[in-house]
C-alpha cells in the first residue's frame, strides 16, 4: 500500500510574495496557495525550444548558406517532445520547480544540434573519400530522447511519493549491483574503447553504470536514513577529530571495495570516483560529520596510489594529463586531449560560430569530447553558458533538498545533485585538463542513450522531491502516527518514524 | 540536515568556479600558446579555407584561390606555371614563400587595414577573405626575360631606375607552385623532395638570394670611385699588358693577352669599353680599398635592401685587402659578391643621375573588393655618386655598347648604355657571363642585369652570351606603353 496522494489546494491567483519564491525556489509560507509554477515552466521551455531551433538554423545556414521551413518543423517537433514531459509535470508534480526542466530541455537542444553538426562533417568527409555514409548519430540520439521523455514521464508517474523507494532500499542495492556487473557477462557485455562498460542488444548498447548509479543511491539514501544515527556516534577523538566506532566503517569501505571493483573488471575510472564521491557526500550529509571526509579522503588516496601503481591504463591516463605536450604524447596518448584542447583555443572568446569550425578534428567529438567541440564553436561564451546551466540544475536540486521534508528525500535530492556535479566536474576537468581524463560522458548533451535516459530519471526524481517539498506541509492532525496496515504490506523491516 | 546540504552546495559551486575559471584560462588566457603548437593542425585548416587574396602582374592573376570540392575550401593555382614562381612563391600545406610567405598577413585577411572589410563579414556571416596585393611585375617583359634566357641557369632582373619598382625578376631553372599547393600531403611533399633534392637548386631565387663574382661589371663602382676622386674620363691611367701585383709573385694579364690603349697607358673611357683589367686593378690599388669600399657600400654593398618581400642574400666587399687583393677586387675578382639585383641597382642608381631608388616588389594592396587599400611611392635609398659622375659613367657606358664589349646590347634607335662581365670562379669552371646596362640612355626607362651561370655552358663573354638576353628585356621594356 502506498501513501494516500498529498491533497493539492485549489489554485488561485498568485500573490507578488508568491513569485518571488518561485524563482528564489523557495518553498511557499504555509497557507498560500500554489502558483502558476508551470506556466512558468511553460515559457521557459518554449524559449529553451526557440534557442535549439536558432542553434540549428545558424548551424544550417553556415552549412548550407540558406534556411528552409524544415527547420522550424524540427524544432516544433523537439518543442513538443519535451512538452509531453511537461505535461506529465503538470499532472503529476505540479509544485515543482519550474527551471530544471526547461535547462535540461536547452542542454539537450545544444547538445543534438552539435551530435547533427558532428554527422554533417562526417557525411562530408565520407562523401570527399567517396566512402560510405555513416549513420546518423544524432536521429539515433533523438530516438533515445524520445526514450528518456518517456522514462522521465513514467518515474514521475509511478513514483508518486519518493518516500516509498526507501522501502525498496536493499532490493535497490542488489539491483544495483547486478546491474554494474552485467557488461562483464559473458554473451551479452561489450567493451568499447577498452573499457567493458556496455550492453548490447542488436544494434543497440546500453551502459548500465549510469542507471546503476541511481539505484545505488536509492539504497545509500535508504541505508543511511536508518543508520545515520548510528554512524554519527562518536567513540573517541583523535587530535581533535571525531571518529565513529570502527564497525560503523563497514559499508564506506564496502563503497570504497566496489567502487575498486568496478575500476579493475571494467577499466572504469570516471565512474568508480562517482561512485565513491557519491557515497561519501550521502555519508556526510546523513551523519553531519565531517570526520567520514577524512577517511573517505584517506581511502581515495590509497585508492588512488593503488589503481597508480597496479594499472598500466592509470599510469597512461596520468602521464597524459601531466605531459599532455611532451614528447611523443600530443600524437600518440595525449592525441584525443591535445586536440580537444586545440578546439577550445580556436574557439577562443565567441567562438567559430556553429557549423564553422572544426570540431570533427577530436576523436569522439560527440561523446566523451562534445564539451571541446562546443567550445570550439560556441567560444567561452558558450562554455560558460552551458556551465552555469549546470550549476543551476545543481542549486536548484540542492534546494529541492532543502526544502525536503524527510530524511531520505534531502539524502537522495543532495545525492542525484551532487552525482550530477562532479560528473560535470569530472568530465569538463578532464577534457579541459584540470583533471586527467576519464570517460565519462556530459549530462544531456554528449550522444550516449544510457546517460540521457538516466539522467532524465534524475530529473524526474528531483521534481518529485522538489514537489514534495514545495507543498504545503499535510496537515499533522489527518496522519496517524503509526499506521499498521502499512508496516504490514511493507517489503522490507523498516519503521516509519517520521 | 540543512546545515551539510548547504555546504555541499557550496562545494558543487566551486567545482563549477573552478571549470569557469579553467574555460577562461583554456581559451583566453593560453589561446594564442596552444595555437601555436606544431602538432595543431588547425592553423593550417584555417587557412586553407578561406578565401585567399590573389597576387597580380598588371593584370595578370599570378596567384589564386578558386573554390575546390575536397576537405578545404579552396585551392591556391599558379596559372604561369614556373614563370613567375620566384615572385610569388608557394603556399602549400605547412608552409610558404615568397610573397606568399612575406605578404601573408595581407593575403590571409588578417591585416588591419582589412578591418573594415572584416567587420561587414562579421555581419552577413561571410567567410574572411584575403586582400589582393598588385606587384610591379609587367608580364610582357617577365615573359621576354624567361624566354631570353631560356633553360640556361642565370638570372635576370629589370628595374624601372626612376623609381626603383622591378618589371621583372626571373630565375632559372624554375619551378611549378602548383604540385606544392596540392591539398594531397603526399603531392605536396612528394614535389618538394624532388625539388628540394634537385642539385640545380630549383627553389633557389638566383636573383636575390644567390651572389656571384662580378667580375668586370664591377668596374663601373671603380670608375665611379675614380670619377669620384677627382678623375676625368680622359684621364690617361695606366694600363700595361701584364700588372705584377704588389707584394706577389702573380702577374694579372688583360682577358685573352689583349693590349689597352698603347700598351702602357689609356684613356679611363677606353679601358671601361674594352674592360682593360690592369688599367682598372692599378686604379684600384691607386684609390685604395677603402676608397672602393665605401663607393660600394654606397652602391649597397654589404648590406641588403630595406623592406624587400624577398628573401635576400647580402653582397659584399670584403675588408682588409692587401694591395695584390685590392687589385683583384676593384675587376670583381677576389671576395666580391653581389645579387644580380644589386648590380640592377648599380646601374639604376647611375641611371637615375646618380640617385638610388628603393627597389620594391609589391605596388599597390587591394581589399577582397578590389578597392585599393595603399600603394607603395617610390623612396630614395642613397645617392651614390653625383649627378656629373652619373652622366660621365653613362657616356663611358654608351660607348661599351656602341663601340666596346656590349656591341651586342645594341638597339636600332635607341642608345644603350651598359657594362659586360666575365666573371672566373674557381679553376676548371667556364666564367659566369654578365651584363649590366639600362636604355634609352639619354632617358633611362629601363636598367637590367642579367647573369648567366657558366657562361650557360658556353665558352663566352658577357658580352656575346649576356648582352643579347639584356637586348631582348629592355626590348620588351621599351615596347610596353
Amino acid at each position: 500500500m502506498t501513501r494516500p496522494p498529498i491533497p493539492l489546494p485549489p489554485l488561485r491567483r498568485p500573490r507578488s510574495a508568491d513569485l518571488t519564491a518561485t524563482f528564489a525556489g523557495l518553498p511557499l509560507p504555509q497557507g498560500t496557495d500554489l502558483p502558476p509554477y508551470r506556466r512558468r515552466e511553460l515559457v521557459l521551455l518554449v524559449f529553451a525550444g526557440v534557442l535549439a531551433t536558432s542553434a540549428l538554423a545558424a548551424l544550417t545556414f553556415a552549412d548550407i548558406g540558406e534556411l528552409s521551413l524544415g527547420i522550424f518543423s524540427i524544432g516544433l517537433g523537439f518543442f513538443c517532445l519535451w512538452a509531453l514531459a511537461h505535461l506529465a509535470v503538470r499532472r503529476f508534480a505540479p509544485a515543482a520547480d519550474p527551471v530544471l526542466l526547461p535547462v535540461v530541455v536547452a542542454l539537450n537542444g545544444l547538445g543534438l544540434v552539435m551530435i547533427y553538426r558532428l554527422d554533417l562533417a562526417k557525411s562530408q568527409a565520407a562523401k570527399q573519400a567517396g566512402t560510405h555514409i555513416p549513420p546518423s548519430a544524432a536521429q539515433v540520439q533523438l530516438v533515445w530522447t524520445l526514450l528518456a521523455v518517456i522514462v522521465f514521464v513514467l518515474v514521475l508517474a509511478l513514483v508518486r511519493d519518493h518516500r516509498n523507494l526507501a522501502r525498496y532500499a536493499y532490493t535497490a542495492g542488489l539491483v544495483g549491483i547486478v546491474g554494474l556487473l552485467l557488461p562483464i557477462v559473458p554473451g551479452i557485455g561489450t567493451s568499447i574503447n577498452g573499457a567493458r562498460l556496455w550492453l548490447r542488444v542488436g544494434p543497440f548498447s546500453f551502459q548500465p553504470s549510469e542507471v546503476s548509479k541511481i539505484i545505488i543511491l536509492i539504497f545509500f539514501a535508504g541505508y543511511l536514513e536508518n543508520k545515520r544515527d548510528v554512524l554519527s556516534l562518536a567513540s573517541r577523538s583523535v587530535l581533535g577529530v571525531k571518529l565513529p566506532r570502527a564497525r560503523d566503517l563497514g559499508p564506506v569501505l564496502m563503497a570504497w571495495l566496489a567502487s575498486l571493483g568496478i575500476l579493475v573488471v571494467q577499466n572504469d575510472l570516471g565512474s568508480s570516483l562517482l561512485f565513491f564521491g557519491m557515497f561519501m557526500v550521502v555519508l556526510y550529509v546523513a551523519t553531519e560529520r565531517a570526520s567520514w571526509f577524512l577517511i573517505g579522503f584517506v581511502l581515495f588516496m590509497i585508492g588512488a596510489v593503488l589503481a597508480h601503481s597496479m594499472f598500466s591504463h592509470v599510469q597512461v591516463r596520468v602521464d597524459g594529463w601531466l605531459h599532455a605536450f611532451d614528447g611523443d604524447n600530443p600524437s600518440s596518448t595525449s592525441y584525443q586531449l591535445v586536440q580537444g584542447l586545440y578546439g577550445f583555443a580556436a574557439g577562443g572568446m565567441t567562438g567559430t560560430g556553429l557549423g564553422e569550425g572544426h570540431p570533427q578534428k577530436v576523436p569522439f567529438a560527440n561523446t566523451d569530447f562534445i564539451m571541446a567541440s562546443l567550445g570550439e564553436e560556441l567560444g567561452l561564451t558558450g562554455v560558460m553558458a552551458i556551465l552555469t546551466m549546470y550549476a543551476l540544475i545543481v542549486l536548484r536540486g540542492m534546494r529541492a533538498a532543502l526544502g525536503a521534508k524527510d530524511p531520505f528525500g534531502k539524502l537522495l535530492a543532495t545525492g542525484l545533485s551532487f552525482t550530477l556535479a562532479l560528473q560535470v566536474f569530472v568530465q569538463v576537468g578532464g577534457v579541459m585538463r584540470l583533471i586527467p581524463l576519464t570517460g565519462l560522458t556530459l549530462p544531456f548533451v554528449s550522444y550516449g542513450g544510457s546517460s540521457i535516459v538516466a539522467n532524465a530519471a534524475i530529473i524526474a526524481l528531483l521534481l518529485r522531491v522538489s514537489d514534495s517539498a514545495r507543498r504545503a506541509p499535510e496537515p499533522a492532525s489527518d496522519a496517524p502516527l503509526f499506521d499498521p496496515g502499512a508496516v504490514a504490506d511493507s517489503p522490507t523491516q523498516v519503521v516509519k518514524t517520521t | 540536515m540543512n546545515r551539510p546540504v548547504r555546504k555541499v552546495a557550496v562545494a558543487c559551486l566551486v567545482l563549477f568556479a573552478a571549470l569557469l575559471v579553467n574555460a577562461n584560462w583554456l581559451q583566453v588566457g593560453e589561446a594564442s600558446d596552444l595555437k601555436t603548437q606544431p602538432t595543431n593542425g588547425r592553423q593550417i585548416t584555417e587557412r586553407l579555407e578561406r578565401e585567399r587574396g590573389t597576387i597580380l602582374a598588371g593584370d595578370v592573376e599570378i596567384a589564386r584561390s578558386t573554390p575546390s570540392n575536397d576537405q578545404y575550401k579552396f585551392q591556391r593555382q599558379y596559372p604561369a606555371g614556373t614563370l613567375y614562381s620566384d615572385i610569388t612563391g608557394y603556399y602549400t600545406l605547412f608552409t610558404a614563400a615568397g610573397l606568399e610567405r612575406s605578404q601573408d598577413v595581407f593575403l590571409s585577411g588578417d591585416d588591419d587595414r582589412l578591418l573594415a572589410s572584416r567587420v561587414t563579414g562579421l555581419f552577413t556571416n561571410k567567410q574572411r577573405r584575403g586582400g589582393s596585393v598588385v606587384t610591379t611585375i609587367l608580364p610582357a617583359v617577365q615573359q621576354a626575360a624567361a624566354q631570353a634566357l631560356g633553360n640556361r641557369k642565370g638570372a635576370v632582373v629589370a628595374l624601372d631606375p626612376s623609381t626603383g619598382a622591378i618589371l621583372a625578376m626571373v630565375t632559372s631553372p624554375s619551378y611549378d607552385p602548383s604540385p606544392l599547393a596540392s591539398h594531397t600531403e603526399k603531392t605536396a611533399t612528394g614535389a618538394y623532395g624532388v625539388l628540394s633534392g634537385d642539385p640545380a637548386q630549383p627553389l633557389l631565387n638566383r636573383a636575390t638570394q644567390q651572389t656571384y663574382p662580378p667580375g668586370s661589371t664591377f668596374k663601373l663602382i671603380t670608375a665611379a670611385a675614380a670619377l669620384s676622386h677627382g678623375r676625368h674620363p680622359d684621364d690617361r691611367v695606366p694600363a700595361p699588358d701584364e700588372l705584377a701585383l704588389p707584394l706577389s709573385t702573380v702577374r694579372l694579364p688583360n682577358f685573352g693577352g689583349e693590349r689597352c690603349g698603347d700598351g702602357e697607358t689609356d684613356t679611363l673611357t677606353h679601358a671601361l669599353t674594352i674592360s682593360c683589367n690592369t688599367a682598372f686593378a692599378q686604379l684600384g690599388i691607386n684609390l685604395g680599398a677603402e676608397t672602393l669600399r665605401q663607393q660600394a657600400e654606397a652602391f649597397g654593398l654589404n648590406s641588403t635592401f630595406p623592406d624587400f618581400p624577398l628573401q635576400q642574400a647580402r653582397s659584399v666587399f670584403p675588408t682588409k685587402l692587401d694591395g695584390a687583393q685590392t687589385a683583384q677586387s676593384a675587376i670583381g675578382q677576389y671576395n666580391v659578391r653581389v645579387t644580380p639585383l644589386q648590380m640592377a641597382e648599380v646601374v639604376a642608381a647611375i641611371a637615375n643621375g646618380g640617385t638610388e631608388m628603393k627597389p620594391y616588389l609589391v605596388s599597390e594592396l587591394r581589399g577582397p573588393d578590389k578597392k585599393t587599400i595603399s600603394r607603395t611611392d617610390p623612396k630614395e635609398l642613397g645617392k651614390p655618386v653625383s649627378s656629373d659622375v652619373a652622366a660621365e659613367l653613362t657616356t663611358m657606358m654608351e660607348s661599351v655598347v656602341t663601340s666596346g664589349t656590349g656591341r651586342k646590347a645594341r638597339i636600332d634607335g635607341v642608345s644603350v648604355a651598359g657594362k659586360t662581365g666575365t666573371a672566373e670562379h674557381g679553376t676548371g669552371e667556364l666564367p659566369h657571363a654578365w651584363f649590366v646596362g639600362f636604355a634609352p640612355s639619354d632617358a633611362p626607362k629601363v636598367a637590367v642585369a642579367v647573369i648567366v651561370e657558366d657562361g650557360g655552358g658556353e665558352v663566352g663573354t658577357g658580352g656575346a652570351i649576356a648582352a643579347p638576353v639584356a637586348k631582348q628585356v629592355m626590348q620588351a621594356a621599351l615596347d610596353t606603353p
